[in-house]
């Protein structure tokens, strides 16, 4: 299953960050995307960041979903 | 129905109009789901032919396998952790749905790493991580084999059976008679991992357009017409449409990861048959990790289940309401064949959606 919901990191400590999307938050793995930082917007699939993904489109489409009733 | 969707159908009803049938493949089972959730093969011109590919992983899992997994959770010391959908996939006799409520230590997990976590926790049993899914989830599991390593923990192992998208494509492009597919819409989060430059040879060998597409509804129709640009313009190539998610190079990181602790090897496909360097193999130091190994599991013989037509529909030959089982004695609640079983796969998703539709 592809949940194609970007997730923001809040904050990093070693491994794992904790996220933030559309006001939940969750801790996930990032070792598969060294270079990520607070801020920044991933794709997580089954616990793990897999991309870090363009900020301006993360935003756009996460204040679709959250407009979306 | 939104604006730009409307006119992203408006130009797809337009540039489809002097051409003749199109075949789609959707790799993808995440794109088949969108597809008839949102009806889009309903709202599409006759001609536009969408066909579900070998994309969802529980569906390409062998019943021999899952009779291994079962075996191997007859053993009390063993716990095996499994993403939801491997569950209810039938074995030759039983599912390791049926094993569970039997009593058998079978662990539902989100993240493999909560497997990895409970196997350092309890070092006295042994934990044994159902390693499934393609490109996406390989990488997954290879940092965890690679931490598992590093910490020296002797409890932890795989039952692998990750597979590679590419040469699936490749196999159905060779094979290729009844099925005639004319483009492939690729998988998204595959292509996050692998990039594009994968998929290129589909376009440069095969003059085929693919895109590489996203998951919304908007996503896929934008994705349709760009494949079907292509066709006008007869230049067919790679494309991303998910650009951003898709980088042409993907995430060279996991890519490296997988590199290490993998190596490409033949991969049986239920219903299709072994597939040339379509498996990842444990590389040789990371052989302690791999259950069927340390545990000595055999393969057995198992015939697919009479009638159904799973392979052929997997290959995009046959649609499931060409299937004798469908609907009738093969349903979500009791599935025959593995199309039927996860909630990704073509039969479920058909089951699901369009079965009121035709």
């Amino acid at each position: 299953m592809c949940v194609a919901v970007p997730a923001k990191i809040i904050t990093i400590s070693d491994n794992s960050a904790q996220i933030e999307s559309m006001g939940v938050g969750k801790k996930i793995d990032i070792s598969l995307v060294p270079e990520v930082c607070a801020g920044d917007y991933v794709i997580v699939h089954a616990g793990f960041a897999i991309q870090i993904v363009d900020s301006e489109e993360a935003q756009k489409i996460l204040e679709l979903f959250e407009n979306y009733e | 129905m939104n604006d730009k969707i409307s006119n992203i159908i408006n130009k797809i009803y337009k540039i489809s109009a002097a051409l003749p049938q199109i075949n789609i493949m959707e790799v993808c089972g995440t794109h088949t789901m969108a597809i008839v959730k949102n009806c889009l093969r309903q709202i599409l011109p006759s001609k536009i032919n969408l066909i579900s590919g070998p994309g969802c992983p529980v569906c390409v899992t062998s019943n021999s396998d899952i009779d291994n997994i079962i075996e191997l959770s007859e053993e009390r010391k063993n716990y095996i952790f499994s993403f939801g959908d491997m569950l209810k996939v039938p074995g030759s006799k039983t599912s390791l749905y049926e094993k569970r409520s039997e009593g058998a230590n079978i662990k539902l997990c989100y993240s493999p790493a909560d497997a990895l976590d409970f196997a350092v926790n309890n070092p006295e049993i042994n934990v044994i991580f159902i390693a499934i899914g393609f490109e996406t989830t390989a990488p997954l599991t290879a940092v965890l084999i690679k931490r598992a390593f590093q910490n020296n923990i002797g409890n932890f192992f795989i039952y692998n059976i990750h597979k590679l998208v590419p040469p699936a494509i490749q196999f159905l492009l060779d094979s290729e008679s009844k099925n005639n597919i004319h483009a492939f819409l690729c998988p998204g989060h595959v292509c996050a991992v692998t990039g594009s430059i994968p998929f290129d040879f589909i376009a440069r060998n095969y003059r085929k357009p693919c895109v590489i597409s996203g998951f919304s509804p908007e996503d896929i129709l934008e994705s349709i017409y760009m494949i079907l640009k292509q066709i006008v313009m007869d230049k067919p190539s790679a494309e991303i449409q998910y650009k951003w998610v898709v980088k042409e190079k993907g995430n060279q990181y996991a890519l490296k990861c997988i590199n290490e602790v993998f190596e490409t090897g033949r991969s049986y496909w239920r219903g299709i048959g072994v597939i040339e360097n379509s498996g990842l193999i444990l590389k040789n130091e990371f052989k302690n990790f791999d259950a069927k190994k340390w545990f000595k599991i055999k393969d057995k013989n198992i015939p697919e289940p009479k009638l159904c037509i799973c392979g052929d529909i997997m290959q995009g030959k046959k649609k499931p309401f060409e299937c004798l089982l469908f609907g009738k004695k093969c349903t979500p609640d009791k599935p025959v064949g593995p199309c039927m079983v996860s909630s990704e796969g073509t039969c479920a998703a058909y089951f699901k959606y369009e079965i009121n539709k035709t």
